[in-house]
């Protein structure tokens, strides 16, 4: 069967859903269960103190027993503040290691901080951490983040919460070109060719929350992006054919026809 | 009485207390929780152990949303 491997645990879905903007935890839950998705990721915030304490809590919806949490640093512009927010988790989620690392650079693009991000890598790598770091679609960051020792590579398609799909598709194939570890679309994914594309070029996995989201039916486009992903994936595996601009060979027989073509060149 | 820092809030507590003691105040026993006292990670087993003093800052964080 073909699976998806991050660190060592195999996962028969290629498709990772963020949780965020969505209209309550019942439509978090119905599309990540469309999506398909067995590893999602959540953010860590401080308690909202003195507010609604018998309040649900999104990990109610998502049981850790049942889907893998990712815990992200979204938010995160350190990689002080990253690693923190990270241990964090670990503890919020006993001991669980794998984790997808961001430290973004600017809040007007969300664009990341490649040096931070390296930084942040180095020190969660040391301290046993899987990580699954969010990246910009730069080869030679990619294969550095590889080398720290990183679980996979995610770089963006285009900036997180654009839409505006897979702006480089040539730096994101020298990118899974080089790798030795799963790498996987993070941020830019609009629609659901979006996903087939980045999954057609080879990517191991795509990961998005906004399109999903911020549709106007957020379980259907979870569906959607699910036949994408795996409709992506087995077209990369099929091998596609070459292509040719012109002079393409017909689908039918070139002979027996009733009213044989004039062979102009004779 | 003491002051702490907690989640970027001043609080005053009539004596001291632990992790627990401001867990529980704050309505929180059960959750799922992770503790942070002056950027140092408690954790849950020892909650009953470790004092608060005066001027600490703790970070108390749960799972949200995001992407």
């Amino acid at each position: 069967m073909d699976q998806l491997v991050v660190a060592g645990k195999a996962y028969s879905s290629r498709l990772l859903v963020g949780t965020g903007k969505y209209k309550d935890f019942a439509q978090t839950r119905a599309a990540v269960d469309a999506s398909g998705a067995e590893i999602v990721t959540v953010a860590i915030r401080r308690t909202n103190i003195g507010q609604n304490p018998g309040e649900p809590s999104l990990l109610d919806a998502l049981p850790p027993s049942r889907f893998t949490i990712l815990p992200n640093t979204a938010g995160c512009y350190s990689a002080q503040d990253a690693v923190r927010t990270l241990r964090l988790a670990r503890e919020l989620l006993d001991g669980h290691a794998l984790v997808k690392l961001e430290v973004l650079g600017d809040p007007h693009t969300l664009y990341p901080n490649v040096m931070e991000t390296l930084s942040a890598a180095q020190t969660l790598v040391k301290e046993g951490f899987q990580v699954m770091v969010y990246t910009s679609d730069d080869p030679i960051v990619a294969k550095e983040l590889e080398q720290i020792g990183c679980a996979a590579v995610m770089p963006l398609a285009s900036l997180i919460g654009s839409g505006m799909g897979i702006l480089n598709p040539w730096n994101l194939q020298i990118i899974i070109d080089n790798a030795k570890v799963p790498v996987l679309v993070d941020a830019g994914v609009g629609t659901a060719s979006d996903a087939a594309i980045a999954m057609e070029l080879g990517c191991d996995g795509v990961l998005m929350n906004t399109a999903i989201a911020t549709a106007k039916d957020p379980v259907l486009m979870a569906s959607a992006m699910r036949k994408a992903v795996e409709a992506g994936r087995e077209a990369y595996l099929a091998g596609r054919m070459a292509k040719k601009p012109y002079v393409a060979a017909p689908s039918s027989p070139t002979g027996g026809l009733i009213a044989p073509a004039q062979n102009k060149a004779a | 009485m003491i002051v702490l820092t907690v989640n970027g809030e001043r609080r005053r507590f009539e004596a001291p207390l632990t992790a627990a003691q401001l867990v529980a105040s704050l309505q929180l026993t059960g959750k799922r929780v992770a503790l942070e006292r002056n950027g140092e990670i408690v954790p849950r087993g020892e909650f009953d152990r470790q004092a608060l003093l005066d001027g600490d800052r703790v970070e108390i964080v749960v799972a949200v949303g995001g992407g």
